[in-house]
């Protein structure tokens, strides 16, 4: 049924793409359900970058105790760890185009099978801005996309070609949708793991780009 | 050389002239020249060029400028908590250019640095690499983007000394450092200005050969997303 959700929900591919992390990694988490993927890293030692200059971030303030200096890229009020360290945005971004962020995870509006990326603009509409998200992706060493895998009219966001304007050509490695996983391959797209009570047929249909 | 200056009109006197191209400090509204930017709202200065992340929101920040029609032309990577600018953008009426937040803050740095550009690959294969060069190192393709050279240069910080070394506090850092130094002029608001000799020469942040005009104020330091944790009750 277009429209209809099936598989994960959004906390089930927040906790999918947690297990994309690896003890010891810095990592970008994007806006939305990239941000939930904290929730979900239990044990493991993760660092958070935030690109607007801070690395070692920790979990939203108690009321009463924000600090208008002290935000995400979200420009949500958050706290510091013991870890935490602060820098200015050309360092930030001089880290993530270094190749030193070891993962981020990013929401998208369309992917390609090429592993091209659209999460900024639909001409017309919504001019907001592409923020870090072209320097990310361009950038840090494995780009994974958390996304929907339909839109809310049912067609694909999983494309053969990206119809609105890229963030980056041939920059994702891994997409997790509600439906399941799938890895970008010189070849097409794998899919790696079906989300619960979802088959591949049914992954298949749901998808325009071709899947190997 | 005295950089201390009573009011953020004061600081700015002399420097302003319509056309110019400004750079701004600040990430959302967080860490913004909020004084320099009323100041620039009363002196009146059009036409300007302004590089900034944001664009502030429609009753504060650079929103405040954009309302009384005094920018131009917007240099930025996200502007999307703004509905003047958006109107004002879609009307035709404001020129915006779209930089990836990493390219404006290294263009900013670099200009800053005498360095007139530099090639990344931040962009290619997109539309912000439209018309520019591109040159391949070790195999992949790179971009070219130019260093910023801004008439003057407004940033906020936490603590100066009365020299103009400054320090910033937390994430309000962030475009501060680099758009402070990418200008012919730059004109610091603080929180606190000590006398010299009062920070740890190993704590500045920004030295104050790049800062020429301070002044001191108070800070609303508007929140723009408050979002909080309920405490876990035992």
């Amino acid at each position: 049924m277009p429209g209809s959700l099936k598989g994960w929900d959004r906390n089930q591919m927040a906790a999918r793409a947690a297990q994309e992390l690896e003890d010891g990694m810095y990592v970008n988490l994007g806006i939305g359900i990239p941000t939930l993927v904290a929730n979900y890293v239990g044990d493991k030692d993760i660092t958070l970058q935030s690109e607007n200059g801070m690395l070692g971030m920790g979990p939203f303030p108690f009321e009463g105790e924000e600090d208008p200096d002290l935000i995400n890229a979200g420009k949500q009020t958050i706290t510091e760890l013991a870890r935490t360290s602060y820098f200015d945005s050309a360092t930030s971004f001089g880290m993530i185009r270094g190749g030193k962020i070891a993962a981020a995870v990013l929401g998208a509006m369309e992917v390609s099978e090429k592993g091209d990326l659209a999460n900024w603009m639909i001409p017309g509409k919504l001019v907001k801005g592409m923020g870090g998200a072209m320097d990310l992706v361009a950038g840090v060493g494995r780009v994974i996309v958390v996304m929907d895998h339909t839109n809310k009219h049912g067609d694909s966001k999983v494309l053969k070609e990206c119809t609105l304007p890229l963030t980056g050509k041939g920059v994702v490695d891994r997409i997790i949708t509600n439906l399941g996983v799938l890895d970008v391959t010189p070849d097409g797209l794998r899919l790696v793991e079906c989300a619960d009570e979802v088959t591949r047929d049914y992954i298949l249909s749901a998808t325009e780009a071709k899947i190997i | 050389m005295n950089k201390v200056y009573a009011s953020a009109s004061e600081a700015l006197d002399g420097l302003l002239q319509d056309g110019m191209m400004i750079a701004a400090g600040g990430f959302g509204l967080c860490g913004i020249p909020e004084l320099l930017i009323d100041a620039l709202v009363d002196s009146r200065v059009k036409n300007l060029t302004v590089a900034s992340n944001n664009a502030g929101v429609d009753d504060f920040g650079l929103g405040k400028l954009l309302a009384t029609r005094q920018i131009k032309k917007m240099m930025s990577s996200y502007v999307g908590e703004n509905a003047e600018f958006m109107r004002q953008y879609l009307s035709g009426e404001l020129e915006l250019e779209f930089n990836p937040q990493g390219t404006l803050a290294e263009r900013m740095r670099a200009g800053g640095a005498g360095i007139p550009g530099f090639y990344t690959q931040t962009g290619v294969g997109t539309q912000i690499a439209q018309g520019k060069e591109v040159k391949q190192f070790n195999g992949k393709d790179y971009i070219l983007e130019e260093g910023i050279f801004a008439d003057l240069s407004i940033v906020k910080a936490w603590k100066a000394d009365d020299t103009g070394n400054l320090i910033f506090r937390k994430t309000a850092r962030n475009f501060n450092p680099p758009a402070a130094m990418c200008g012919k002029v730059c004109v610091a608001e603080v929180e606190e200005i000590v006398p010299r000799g009062s920070i740890d020469p190993d704590h500045i942040h920004l030295p104050g050969i790049y800062v020429h005009r301070l002044v001191q104020g108070q800070h609303e330091k508007r929140i723009e997303q408050r979002t909080v944790r309920q405490k876990e009750t035992a």
